[in-house]
């Protein structure tokens, strides 16, 4: 009778989600342009735009919640159904609870509409909560809650039916720091057992200390996406650090350098196409000791901010 | 989990708030003393048997014949005023005869003592007035404020479900015909609970109170039909409930969007009230979806309608709710998600974005 799309059915890598050329327009608005990104399993996926550019929409079609007008979103290679995105966990943007209804009671009743049975739905909902550190509020209505313990809940919320699959719209907005450590460490240990985790933030330091890819949108379409140390390789510059004991100033004669911070011992400069580093490197030791010199790797906010210009 | 799984998981939710909800409680309990108030508080004033007193032996063996006389034989006509003075009997006979009494015309003494001409009614249907009219007015009160009161607390379940967002993660979770289904399944059996609640008590009282067996039998089969009709025209509304619920994205809105569906309920009501004499009106009343569940049980009442009738206007009701579900639905569909200020009824029926 039950047609439940079980974890024990499930290979138990879990896969991949591929979202393939995605279109989707609001009235003469075309939101997303044929977006097309994958999410792999047992990857934390940072989802990075800015405002507007399409995330939240992208997520609300992978969710099922927004049809989208072309391109299609498939696990393993199969089109999503109602069975499959059941087994999915979603924290939306705009977050809501019932705000009469206990913290227990609203994270069961979620349970089993994931299609968890009501003891199931019991049990997970008291572990995750003392989890999460809820459990003494578990009898509480929501609205009795402070914001942070409310955000908590909604992290209960899309995680009681241990999703095969995680879509977190701004997961850690509005947390308190010790909070936003209790979700990192729920969403390592949710990819650890091999589930897919999208999720998108404005904390692009976050974003960087914990994905294992990213994905960047700007103005509804895809501007890179893949492995992020890959990305910082790919988008770096030909640029160096160089720390000496005297004054690095003489880096400015040197042939296809472009010197852009200077303090003392300490230089960062820019090499022209054709020009070799190891030359400069024998040139500074020349002069003298050389306590470090090595190639400057782009952090995601410089990343990020090309890539969308 | 199938869809009906997930209905299911709905409307126990629906019914578990609800079971705690003060509304429904004092709702409840209020009709019920209602129902309680209309059946034995008659008879509880019209107060026992009219106790006389009477000294001539032939005139007591007439009285005695009367089952609502007590009557007690006593030496002289002096002995039987004194009684009536004393307060210990209503009513005296006297010679003559005279019939004596404190403050109070004894009908039923003069009654047993006259000659009564005979009496030919052409209308043998024809019902105590204040039942004719008390009747009707209780089916459409009862009518009127609970199809009203559960069908508005389906839109504001459903408003509710908007307001705090909660909408996008159950709609990324179960189909939104299974979120509808089960408010419309928790609420319309709620509400027939109460309604049948309702019935049972009045007719219990009613036969405890001691109501003449002739009325007990016409007001079962009106009661009975009308708790049918309630159930079917409940549902016939219940997803537009929604619908309304699902067009407003804040309580304050809500008001307004249930503007139509609130006058769907409210007219019919005010035109059984109104027009309730009027045989013919009643009979169009009565097969208009909307007023049927009041005006067809009226006229089962007056014992107006025939036997084929109340069926008839249960089939026509049951296609206008089938009817009406579908556009609720579509309604529902079309703007549940539309979050940002009120959904028109237009908007919503073209644009269905889930999928």
């Amino acid at each position: 009778m039950r047609r439940t799309y079980s974890p024990g059915i499930l290979p138990s890598v879990i896969g991949m989600l591929n979202v393939d050329s995605v279109s989707r327009s609001f009235g003469d608005r075309a939101v997303l342009r044929n977006v097309t990104f994958g999410v792999g399993s047992g990857k934390l996926t940072g989802f990075v735009g800015a405002n507007g550019a399409g995330k939240t929409t992208t997520m609300r079609i992978i969710l099922g919640v927004l049809a989208a007008d072309s391109g299609e979103v498939t696990l393993d290679g199969k089109p999503l159904t109602r069975e499959i995105r059941q087994r999915f966990g979603y924290m939306p943007e705009e977050r809501g609870l019932y705000p009469k209804m206990t913290v227990h009671d609203q994270v069961v009743y979620l349970g089993r509409l994931h299609g968890l049975s009501s003891s199931a739905a019991e049990e997970r909902t008291k572990k995750l909560l003392d989890r999460l550190g809820l459990g003494e509020r578990a009898g509480e209505k929501l609205e009795a809650l402070s914001l942070g313990n409310q955000q908590r809940a909604q992290v209960a919320a899309a995680l009681v039916h241990e999703p095969d699959m995680l879509v977190l719209d701004e997961p850690f907005s509005g947390l308190d720091p010790i909070a936003v450590e209790t979700m990192v460490d729920v969403l390592r240990d949710r990819a650890s057992a091999g589930v897919p985790v999208l999720f998108s933030s404005h904390q692009l330091e976050l974003v960087e200390r914990l994905c294992d890819d990213l994905v960047i949108i700007a103005d509804g379409s895809i501007r890179a996406a893949g492995d992020r140390a890959a990305l910082r390789a790919q988008h770096a510059l030909p640029r160096y650090q160089l720390v000496v004991d005297t004054d690095a100033g003489w880096l400015r004669d040197q042939p296809g350098v472009t010197l852009l911070d200077l303090e003392g011992p300490r230089a960062v400069f820019d090499l022209d196409p054709g020009f070799d580093d190891q030359k400069v490197l024998h040139a500074a030791l020349e002069r003298g000791p050389v306590r470090s010199f090595g190639p400057v790797v782009p952090s995601l906010t410089e990343i990020f901010r090309e890539v969308v210009r | 989990m199938t869809t009906f799984d997930a209905t299911k998981v709905v409307a126990a939710r629906e019914i578990r708030v609800k079971l705690r909800d003060k509304t429904f409680i004092f709702s409840t309990i209020f009709f019920l003393l209602f129902a309680i108030a209309v059946t034995v508080l008659p008879v509880l004033f019209s107060g026992g048997p009219t106790s006389v007193a009477v000294a001539d032996q032939a005139t007591a063996t007439v009285l005695q014949q009367q089952e609502d006389l007590e009557v007690r034989v006593v030496a002289n006509d002096a002995a039987a005023e004194q009684l009536v003075r004393d307060g210990d009997v209503d009513a005296a006979v006297l010679a003559g005869p005279e019939v004596i009494a404190m403050d109070d015309r004894p009908g039923e003494v003069v009654t047993a003592l006259s000659t009564a001409p005979p009496v030919r009614l052409l209308d043998p249907g024809a019902i105590d007035p204040f039942l004719a009219y008390i009747v009707p007015f209780a089916l459409a009160f009862v009518f009127f404020f609970t199809s009203f009161l559960f069908g508005l607390q389906i839109a504001q379940s459903v408003t509710e479900e908007k307001q705090t967002r909660i909408v996008e993660i159950l709609v990324a979770s179960v189909p939104t015909r299974a979120l509808l289904a089960g408010k419309v399944a928790a609420l319309t059996l709620l509400a027939f609970v109460q309604v049948a609640l309702i019935a049972i008590v009045t007719l219990i009282g009613a036969r405890l109170a001691g109501i003449d067996p002739g009325v007990l039998d016409l007001l079962q089969p009106t009661i009975g039909w009308f708790v049918a009709f309630f159930l079917v025209g409940f549902v016939m509304l219940a997803a537009l409930w929604a619908g309304v619920g699902a067009l407003a994205s804040r309580p304050e809105d809500l008001n307004g969007v249930s503007q139509p569906v609130q006058m769907a309920v409210m007219l019919p009501f005010f035109a059984v009230i109104f027009l309730g004499e009027n045989e013919f009106a009643m009979r169009i009343l009565s097969y208009i979806p909307f007023s049927a569940p009041v005006a067809m049980p009226t006229r089962i009442f007056n014992g107006d309608a025939a036997g084929w009738e109340p069926f008839l206007a249960l089939l026509v009701m049951a296609v206008t709710a089938v009817a009406l579900l579908a556009v609720g639905a579509r309604v529902y569909e079309g703007s549940l998600l539309r979050t940002n200020g009120k959904t028109s009824w237009a908007t919503a029926w073209r644009s269905r974005t889930t999928v």
